[in-house]
């Protein structure tokens, strides 16, 4: 037995965009009959067509119409390594996980694995709303693999792990969104693959139970299985993994120890927007003992997004670190138009209640949480910034430019008219239309009853 | 979907480990149902998952697998039997299109379910790996347990009609009773034939949402549900049986009323037509699964 877990190969994944004959299918897609049998029908037709420049032309659209998610992919695991997958959206870590977990087949080059592989690409896939928490682990359960013995027989530890055992009986869909997730997650954790491998499941959810997870995960990372974890949360990255692989459009572009393929990630312009993780390297020392982790917009969902909805809530995070107490701190954010406009600034302790509450704050890890409300920005592009200081004491940290944003304006106020509205705020002011004419009774326009007062 | 092969480690104080080779595949691929079968928990969870859901938030709950056919029945009574006067092989007309109408729900309905069962389960077949064939398998399970509340309700007809006074109509028990199980059988099979492919196919071409009631509905003139078998001209009668649901129909009306002699020659035609659109309703799924993750 070789001490391989996981040995891919040239490992190659083919999407075929748009509406078209031929083996592969598109993405996100699907024809009709009539498309089917039309391109059928007139395919003799382009074949007689096809002279020189209507030949290059057709080259040139079959080329445009493919893409490789992932191409000339190798590498290896070892058998207990924790391997971290970082890359942008897009650049092809989740058709990896795919690949490695069966759910799709490569287009060209293999992988092999050694061991039976769990996945985890969502947590509570499958999960049905009407049934009941009790009723939803045994179908997940089975659903990742588990045996119904095997199930029965965890079922207390999950149902402790997951904190919702008063609701056990409960149809889920009455279920908080952090209750749901908790469950889900909670019958994922006791699954016991010797492959396991993660996508990024831990970017949901409120931070005790990211920290819940995180702290799962670290277990089974000890355990001595073998883990592959895709993650845009760089601290996670770095507290579970030895190793990571960057990819970038879908090749492996640097492989090396955690701190430096992240240092690689965030460094080559790689990183996604919606989140900007810190590493040690780019905190001033003058900034101790305040120590910036995280930034994060997220959507409504609690994904970390790089647009989020003007009609819909959204959130930023700062997650921060204290190495030690500091009096009169408040942590707050620059809010800028991509033109460099202000459009706010605000601190977490601009509250009366909560400035008297955090006069001090001690040593330890926070996360200062900002709800945008919906409707509020207007669409377009925009810039948050971070401040930490204590009022005409110390300014500990201040990036001006920490990430950007855009906002997403379907359905805002207004939108029926397909023109941009001015200014960086889009509330849905009320309006009220005052007028003689009764309601209900559509004026007559052509006898001119309407002006006739 | 993929390749998969078990290789024995070299190694004698290893256990067996399991190597799974993963590579672009072509052409048709093997049934593997050794694997299906290692996933048999996961079709009764989730065909028990389709039973418990499907009634869930309806005022009249599980009333509803005996209220279809009943009513269907009421309907064909007045229009056919009484209006029209189709004859009824000497059973009371309900009697006869109940009977029928059982097997023809429950393969409407797997018909149905089935068709529509990878494009409903989308979420999971592209974030999960298990063998595809188990969702269509349990969507037409679930339909056995509308057929047996259904049934209860035919014993109650037939004692009815037994005891009721001017009644004509006997039960009879025959041994041909013994081969309901088997006519049972036949319709989930071709069900299943039929849903597999019809499922494969919704992936690729929406249309198949469109076109399922139509099938069911154009299906149902075929199939001697309101009328006997006995109507279709003799020359006919094996044209007539390439639709296996003629052989299901009337085996259980055999079956279960002892009318006529035993439907045999439909019944070959019907369970060979049957097994053919099984069998190639399984390589076709196959051969499409391994797409339907990028393509769903």
């Amino acid at each position: 037995m070789s001490d391989i877990a996981i040995r891919v190969e040239d490992l190659g994944k083919v999407y075929r965009l748009g509406a078209g004959v031929g083996g592969l299918r598109p993405r996100q897609d699907y024809r009709t009959l009539r498309e089917t049998l039309t391109s059928k029908l007139s395919a003799p037709f382009r074949r007689l067509a096809n002279n020189g420049y209507e030949k290059n032309r057709q080259l040139q659209a079959a080329e445009d119409e493919y893409i490789w998610a992932l191409r000339n992919v190798s590498f290896s695991v070892r058998k207990g390594q924790v391997i971290g997958v970082i890359g942008r959206n897009g650049a092809g870590k989740s058709t990896l996980l795919k690949i490695l977990s069966r759910i799709t087949e490569p287009s060209e080059g293999y992988a092999e694995v050694h061991g039976r592989v769990g996945s985890l690409l969502e947590v509570g896939t499958g999960f049905h709303p009407e049934l009941t928490g009790r009723e939803n682990i045994y179908l997940n359960g089975a659903i990742l693999g588990m045996k119904r013995a095997e199930i029965e027989r965890k079922f207390d530890e999950i149902v402790d792990f997951s904190g919702v055992e008063k609701f056990i009986d409960t149809p889920v869909k009455r279920y908080s969104s952090g209750m749901y997730l908790r469950l889900a997650f909670a019958v994922a954790a006791h699954l016991e693959p010797e492959i396991l491998v993660v996508d990024e499941v831990l970017a949901v959810g409120d931070a005790e139970f990211q920290r819940k997870c995180l702290g799962k995960m670290s277990d089974v990372a000890h355990e001595g299985r073998t883990v592959l974890f895709v993650s845009h949360n760089m601290s996670a990255i770095l507290h579970l993994t030895e190793e990571a692989i960057v990819l970038e459009r879908g090749s492996l572009v640097y492989r090396a120890a955690a701190p430096e393929a992240v240092d690689y990630y965030m460094s080559s312009g790689l990183a996604k927007i919606g989140e900007r993780i810190w590493i040690s390297d780019e905190i001033p020392e003058s900034a101790a003992p305040f120590r910036p982790l995280a930034m994060r917009v997220k959507n409504r969902q609690g994904q970390v997004v790089d647009t989020i909805r003007s009609t819909e809530p959204a959130t930023i995070e700062v997650e921060y670190a204290l190495d030690d107490t500091i009096v009169g701190l408040r942590v707050g954010l620059y809010l800028t138009t991509a033109r460099g406009e202000y459009v706010l600034a605000s601190f977490d302790t601009d509250d009366m209640v909560q400035f008297e509450r955090y006069r001090a704050r001690p040593a330890g890890r926070y996360i200062s949480r900002c709800a945008l409300p919906p409707d509020f920005l207007n669409e377009g592009r925009y810039i948050l910034g971070i401040n930490a200081s204590s009022y005409r004491i110390r300014r500990y940290f201040q990036e001006e430019q920490a990430l950007t944003f855009n906002v997403d304006g379907t359905d805002a106020p207004g939108s029926q008219w397909l023109e941009a509205r001015l200014g960086p705020v889009r509330p849905r002011l009320v309006w009220q239309i005052e007028g003689d004419a009764s309601l209900g009774i559509v004026p007559d326009m052509d006898e001119g009853h309407f002006y006739d007062r | 979907m993929t390749q998969t092969s078990l290789q024995s480690s070299t190694a004698p104080s290893q256990p067996q480990e399991m190597v799974l080779f993963l590579r672009p595949s072509r052409g048709w691929a093997a049934l593997n149902l050794k694997e299906l079968w290692h996933f048999r928990e996961l079709i009764y969870f989730l065909t028990w998952r389709d039973v418990k859901v499907r009634y869930k938030q309806t005022a009249l709950g599980a009333a509803w697998a005996i209220l279809q056919p009943f009513l269907t029945m009421v309907v064909f009574t007045i229009f056919f039997g009484r209006l029209a006067k189709v004859p009824s092989d000497n059973v009371p007309y309900p009697i006869f299109s109940y009977t029928a109408l059982l097997p023809w729900g429950l393969f409407t309905k797997a018909l149905t379910d089935a068709g529509r069962s990878l494009v409903a389960n989308r979420a999971m077949i592209t974030k999960i790996y298990f063998p595809r064939l188990a969702i269509p398998i349990a969507s037409v399970l679930g339909g056995l347990v509308d057929f047996a509340l259904a049934f209860v309700v035919l014993i109650g007809m037939m004692l009815y009609y037994n005891f009721a006074p001017g009644s004509d109509y006997h039960i009879a028990v025959t041994p041909a009773l013994a081969t309901l199980p088997l006519f049972l059988l036949l319709s989930v099979v071709t069900a299943l034939g039929v849903g597999l492919w019809l499922s494969a196919l919704n992936v690729l071409y929406r249309d198949i949402n469109y076109v399922l009631p139509f099938i069911t509905q154009f299906w149902l003139f075929i199939t001697p549900v309101a009328y006997p078998a006995s109507m279709v001209p003799g020359r006919w009668q094996l044209l007539y049986a390439l639709n296996p649901m003629a052989g299901v129909v009337e085996g259980f009306r055999w079956a279960l009323l002892g009318t006529q002699s035993a439907p045999g020659p439909i019944l070959a035609v019907s369970t060979t037509i049957a097994i053919l659109i099984l069998v190639t309703g399984l390589f076709y799924f196959r051969r499409m699964e391994r797409t339907f993750a990028d393509t769903v």
